[in-house]
């Protein structure tokens, strides 16, 4: 279990704080204009699709790119001014295993950990306590080229933890995994703010947002489009919905015609799969629109009444769904 | 649960005011050599990075000999002389030309972030690689002198004479390594940086006095001879080599070593400065 942090109480000085934050890329603008303000001890989460801006974000804060404009602090300490100070209160991991593929994984911890200024002994005893503590202990002396992705991730984990660094930076910590392995790294990510991190990950998982993180900010091209915790962003899209799924694709302008009859609301389309999502005032208005379909002789595969998704929320946001396949395997 | 982290969320303010403002120059040090510890593990497991080290000093001081021995000094017995601190040099200095590819590979791969990531020298981790590299560099030294004595070869500067060559080319090997770390920070791709340093490294190992004496060079090409720093390099090893003086090319060698790598350590970590 873990505790939601559902009011912060107003810290004196934020993990993260961004003003107008914007990096370009040969005059096409990655990120382009985002505040940000993470509260210590909170998982705040970016949430966009592939190519919103979310990896550019995280490293222009862990010093990796230069901030074109705008600027980022990391607990009061400027990003663009004091790099060298900064380094010393983050870590950093990748969306891509940044750790050395030619070592074994206790050697990788011995180097990060020597490097960053501990004995030989005590980068020993951290690298073996840490490669315990992410269930690495019999492939400590393995290379890193057997490894699964779970396991590098964990390595990669493992290795942003060395010194215990007050703000943790996580790139898309479960894409590619398995949802065995997904939830371990959930789990993991909630113990580490349980034992006093704040954590700044992205995702473009919906659910993955919802479930972790205390506060979210959705992005997309660059631009933040809402931020809130996630029951904000699910109630500013209606109490509840409504999803039809149709038997036969092809009824869907006139299923869709039904509903807008029966409630009055504009139901959103996903032709390609023969969805219908309407929000509702009242879920028992459900049952009329039913009653009228099958009138219609429209025949349904599936309904079901939901809080809404995150999904939608970002439909509703930004006007384009993205494109990820999970929400109908999680829904 | 075990217990991950200790200090409390609310320390991430205090910890700032325990961090450091800068590296300080010993901690500089000790990130280079922790640098170049990786990079030796590196080495002892791909092998591959040790064949130009010991397969061109024994191939090219038997072709070499036996090729142009009777040309130039009429016998191979008095080419070695010239010869041998020639080879060496002309190892060494292709050996260092990998540092560019092997950094801009290393730097494409995911574990540079998080040495970027790290509050530590910018400097270590491209010093790091080059202090390994001695051990390479080393390996070539050793190797074209037994060579040369397999050959014949009998250095009239004795142990300590042939000992000194080999630090000088050891030397000269890491302070021409910026040039091409120079050219790995800011090349795009590794093939570019190779071929960038081929453009380098020819003109700079042939057009030198490493296998054939100033005199026999038409004017032109003997000016540049004379002023390339290689040359003097390997007149230094012969020096030390042949006769175990200290002459004054030792001097120039060393100067030119100096003044190289005072151009390009700072222009190749500015280089890295700016590709984060
Ligand atoms: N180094 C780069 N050079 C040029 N374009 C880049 C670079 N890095 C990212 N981009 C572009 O910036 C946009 C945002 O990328 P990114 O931050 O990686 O998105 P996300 O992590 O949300 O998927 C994308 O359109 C991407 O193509
Ligand atoms: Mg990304």
């Amino acid at each position: 279990m873990y505790a939601v942090t559902t009011s912060p109480t107003p810290p004196t000085t934020s993990a993260v704080r961004t003003e107008g934050l914007v990096k370009a890329f040969g005059g096409r603008r990655a990120v382009d204009g985002i505040d940000l303000e993470v509260f210590p001890g909170e998982i705040f989460g970016v949430l966009g699709p592939n190519g919103a801006g979310k990896t550019t974000v995280l490293r222009m804060l862990a010093t990796l790119l230069a901030i074109d404009e705008g600027r980022a602090e990391i607990f009061g300490v400027d990003v663009r001014e004091r790099p060298h100070v900064v380094r010393q209160l983050i870590g950093l991991t990748g969306q891509y295993a940044s750790v050395d593929e030619n070592l074994t994984a206790t050697e990788n911890l011995v180097l990060f950990g020597r490097l960053q200024g501990l004995r030989r002994a005590d980068a020993r005893g951290t690298a073996a306590r840490l490669l315990d503590r992410f269930g690495l202990g019999d492939a400590a002396s393995r290379p890193i080229s057997q490894f699964s992705g779970g396991m590098r991730r964990r390595l990669d984990l493992a290795a942003s933890l060395i010194t215990r660094p007050p703000l943790i930076f996580l790139d898309e910590p479960t894409t590619g995994l398995d949802p065995r392995t997904r939830g371990q790294m959930w789990d993991t990510i909630r113990e580490l703010v349980d034992d006093g991190a704040t954590v700044l990950l992205t995702t473009q998982y919906l659910d993955e947002a919802d479930q972790l993180a205390d506060r979210i900010a959705v992005i997309d091209a660059g631009r933040k489009v809402a931020e809130g915790t996630p029951d904000e962003l699910k109630s500013s899209v209606g109490d509840s919905s409504l999803h039809l799924l149709l038997a036969d694709p092809t009824q869907l302008a006139a299923a869709a015609e039904t509903v807008r009859r029966q409630l009055g609301g504009e139901p959103v389309l996903t032709p390609e799969r023969g969805r219908i999502t309407v929000p509702l005032e009242r879920a028992d208005r459900a049952a009329d629109v039913l009653t009228a379909l099958r009138t219609a002789g429209i025949s349904l595969s599936s309904m079901s009444v939901q809080k809404p998704s995150l999904d939608e929320v970002f439909l509703a946001l930004t006007g384009h769904d993205t494109h990820s396949e999970t929400q109908e395997t999680a829904a | 649960m075990t217990t991950l982290l200790t200090d409390p969320a609310t320390t991430g303010a205090h910890r700032a005011d325990t961090t450091h403002p800068s590296v300080s120059p010993a901690d500089a040090v000790r990130q280079t050599m922790t640098m170049a510890w990786r990079a030796t593990l590196k080495m002892r497991r791909n092998g591959e990075q040790f064949f130009d080290v010991t397969i061109q000093p024994i191939l090219f001081t038997a072709m070499f000999a036996f090729i142009f021995g009777g040309a130039i000094a009429g016998d191979v017995g008095s080419y070695l002389p010239l010869m041998i601190p020639g080879i060496l040099a002309q190892t060494t200095l292709t050996a260092c030309m990998a540092t560019g590819v092997q950094l801009r590979e290393d730097m494409d791969k995911g574990v540079f972030d998080r040495f970027k990531s790290l509050p530590i020298a910018r400097i270590a981790p491209l010093a790091g690689p080059m202090v390994a590299d001695l051990l390479r560099y080393g390996i070539a030294a050793t190797l074209t002198f037994l060579m040369g004595l397999l050959m014949g070869y009998r250095p009239g500067g004795g142990v300590l004479g042939v000992i000194a060559g080999a630090v000088l080319a050891m030397i000269a090997g890491w302070s021409l390594a910026w040039v091409f770390a120079w050219v790995g920070t800011i090349g795009r791709s590794a093939q570019g940086v190779q071929g960038i340093s081929m453009m380098i490294m020819f003109p700079l190992t042939f057009l030198s006095n490493a296998f054939v004496p100033v005199e026999t060079l038409p004017g032109w090409l003997a000016a540049f001879v004379q002023v390339n720093p290689v040359s003097h390099v390997v007149s230094a090893i012969r020096d030390l080599a042949n006769t175990g003086t200290l002459t004054a090319e030792v001097g120039w060698a060393l100067a030119a070593c100096a003044i190289v790598v005072a151009i390009f350590a700072p222009l190749s970590v500015a280089a890295f400065r700016r590709r984060m």
